[in-house]
């Protein structure tokens, strides 16, 4: 049911930014999260941000999103400011991207098609066989059997939600998908079948993927770039490759460890490094 | 949209704000006999324009018996409408069955073997506390006596001044509403024993016991539920720890020591709103009020009172911890049971005031 990886689009020649961050500093009362951050995000790209643990990378995304204040920078996302705007111009953008938070932050309440059918809900004003055809769309899309639609978050595997919580994210096909862990907690086997998953909707739907994570194997496997969260700041953005180059002990010891090691060695096979 | 002939040609945007707006059945009907959907103009679509396309498509060939064709799709508009194509509902819808009497009668089935249960349970859930609890007589070293004190101050302490305060208002109200039905008899006097007998025997406790079950039953269920949601009882269990006797019967015992302090509390506190609210209304002085209370009542009212307070708190505090035992995976289990131990152990609290009356009455005090 899922298409060939041969099928894939090839990103657009003229890059354009889709995400740009400047200056970008957080702090939680006297902890500096984030000091003079830049990022860029290209349309169409996947960019994984990696980074060890309390560096700030979901506060990165949730900043990005208009979740969290940040203390002082610019964050443009298409085109327009999400700090300065105005209430109904960030109601209008939010509706241009989706966000699948780590775990699936589904409603318990609502079963897994109203979860996917809510933001059509709010946003649309479709009547009810339609939103329901186009929320079982979504559902089947993220490759959940049939009888999942009917089920509350509580009956699913920690892996079925997750999919579930992409559905949602996809529900208004957006431009840019905010993904938060979406491997952490997955076997191998369901974690690369999540990654298959990321990169076919993102060809098919010609999505761009800014895509949080630890798993060096979705890095290898489906991101464009990689951004590197070091020191309170962007440190290192590139291709897997360049990110060998990167002369900082923490990059260093990411890309250059066993594991590291071993995610190359089982991605080269198809072709990708 | 321009048809003509057997090629239907699409322009703009097709997205899903598009689709809502159009009036599918006219279109259909506009481009009956087409052979070709061209859509080379369409400058965007998304996953609603896609399957706006094949629901056309499926129903231009249903119509006309033929093979119609979408044409001129861009590399990544026919990739989307493929992905949309295999991921089409099944064809035929399923169509839920009416409700028959049968089903409804299963429904009630349903919930009277499962009310039973919740019986049968939380009778089997009371008798392993009070097993625990024996255990602990037993060996008094098993007892978590830090966490009984902190709960002691948690239900016991901390309420006072709410159950004291209410008591008082409760006071007031009697002795307010007594005086103005006695006073047609001239028998203004008898408020004294209105007031004593109805705070010291009913009103006290039992008041008492229902702000305790809003304010404490809750916040059991409530943590000892959010624990079982992220999975602490399990762990616990598996460190070879009893939850029962951790989590459970400190809270009960608690409950059990503090509740006849918090009706002792409001039975004075109910007094002395009545007493005083008897002094401005009625000019009964609290000398006058004290020596009525003391040569009328009989102490078996305040006896009465006290006795009914330790089985309250029982009641409570059994259902309290049983229906945060119960809590599932998710957050609204979570809420609903936190509803239901309020509602639940308020209407036993109720019920079991009722069965001491007829007691009461039957042994005559």
């Amino acid at each position: 049911m899922m298409p060939e990886p041969d099928a894939q689009t090839t990103p657009p020649p003229a890059p354009e930014t889709i995400i740009r961050v400047r200056g970008l500093v957080t702090r939680f009362d006297t902890h500096t999260v984030h000091d003079g951050l830049d990022l860029d995000v290209r349309r169409g790209e996947i960019i994984g941000v990696v980074g060890g643990s309390g560096t700030g990378k979901s506060v990165l995304l949730r900043a990005i999103v208009g979740l969290l204040n940040p203390a002082e920078g610019q964050i443009e996302v298409l085109g327009q400011s999400v700090r300065d705007t105005s209430d109904d111009d960030y109601r209008r953008l939010r509706r241009r991207w989706g966000v699948m938070f780590q775990d699936g932050a589904l409603f318990s309440s609502l079963t897994v098609r109203q979860n996917v059918e809510a933001p059509m809900r709010e946003q649309l004003h479709l009547d009810d066989a339609l939103r329901e055809t186009l929320a079982g769309i979504k559902v089947r899309m993220v490759g959940l059997p049939e009888n999942a639609q009917v089920k509350y978050p509580s009956e699913l595997s920690g892996g079925m939600r997750k999919r579930a919580g992409f559905a949602r994210s996809i529900a208004l096909d957006p431009e840019i998908v905010f993904l938060d862990e979406p491997t952490a907690g997955l076997d191998p086997i369901g974690a690369a079948a999540f990654d298959t998953l990321i990169k076919q909707l993102q060809a098919a739907l010609g999505l761009t993927v800014f895509l949080v994570t630890h798993d060096l194997d979705s890095l290898h496997a489906i991101c464009d770039r990689v951004a590197v969260l070091a020191d309170k700041r962007v440190l290192a953005v590139g291709t897997m490759r360049d990110m060998l180059d990167v002369d900082h002990p923490w990059v260093k010891e990411y890309f250059h460890g066993p594991r590291a090691r071993a995610a190359t060695a089982s991605a080269r096979p198809d072709g990708r490094a | 949209m321009v048809a003509s002939g057997a090629r239907v040609s699409m322009s703009g945007e097709l997205r899903i704000d598009a689709v809502e707006g159009l009036d599918r059945a006219a279109i259909l009907d506009s481009a009956r006999g087409a052979s070709v959907i061209d859509i080379s103009a369409l400058s965007h679509v998304d996953t609603a324009g896609a399957w706006f396309l094949i629901d056309m498509q499926r129903g231009i060939a249903a119509a006309a018996g033929t093979t119609v064709e979408i044409e001129g799709a861009s590399d990544a508009q026919a990739q989307l409408i493929e992905t949309v194509r295999r991921n089409m509902p099944p064809e035929e819808a399923a169509v839920l069955p009416p409700r028959t009497l049968a089903d409804r009668l299963e429904a009630f089935g349903r919930m009277v073997v499962r009310g039973w249960r919740t019986f049968v349970e939380l009778t089997s859930f009371l008798g392993q506390t009070v097993a625990t609890i024996a255990g602990i007589v037993i060996r008094p070293r098993r007892l978590r006596l830090t966490s009984l004190v902190h709960h002691c101050q948690e239900v016991g302490l901390n309420a006072v001044p709410i159950v004291a305060l209410m008591a008082f208002l409760i006071g007031v109200v009697l002795a307010f509403q007594g005086a103005a039905q006695l006073r047609q008899f001239g028998a203004e006097v008898f408020v004294v024993d209105l007031i004593a007998i109805s705070v010291l025997r009913e009103l006290g406790i039992l008041l008492t016991a229902i702000i305790v079950a809003g304010r404490s039953g809750s916040a059991f269920t409530a943590a000892i539920g959010s624990m079982k949601m992220r999975e602490e009882i399990d762990a616990m269990r598996t460190l070879g720890l009893d939850p029962v006797t951790i989590l459970v019967v400190p809270r009960v015992l608690a409950l059990i020591l503090m509740l006849p302090v918090l009706g002792f509390i409001a039975d004075i506190s109910g007094l002395i709103g009545g007493a005083a609210m008897s002094w401005v209304e009625l000019g009964v002085s609290p000398a006058v009020f004290q020596s009525r209370l003391v040569s009328n009542t009989d102490v078996w009212h305040f006896g009465v009172g006290m006795i009914k307070a330790p089985f309250f708190a029982l009641i409570i505090g059994i259902i309290g911890c049983y229906e945060g035992m119960k809590v599932g995976g998710n957050a609204e289990s979570l809420g609903r049971l936190t509803s239901t131990s309020v509602v639940l152990s308020i209407f036993m609290v109720i019920v079991m005031d009722a069965l001491f009356s007829i007691f009461f009455a039957i042994v005559g005090v």
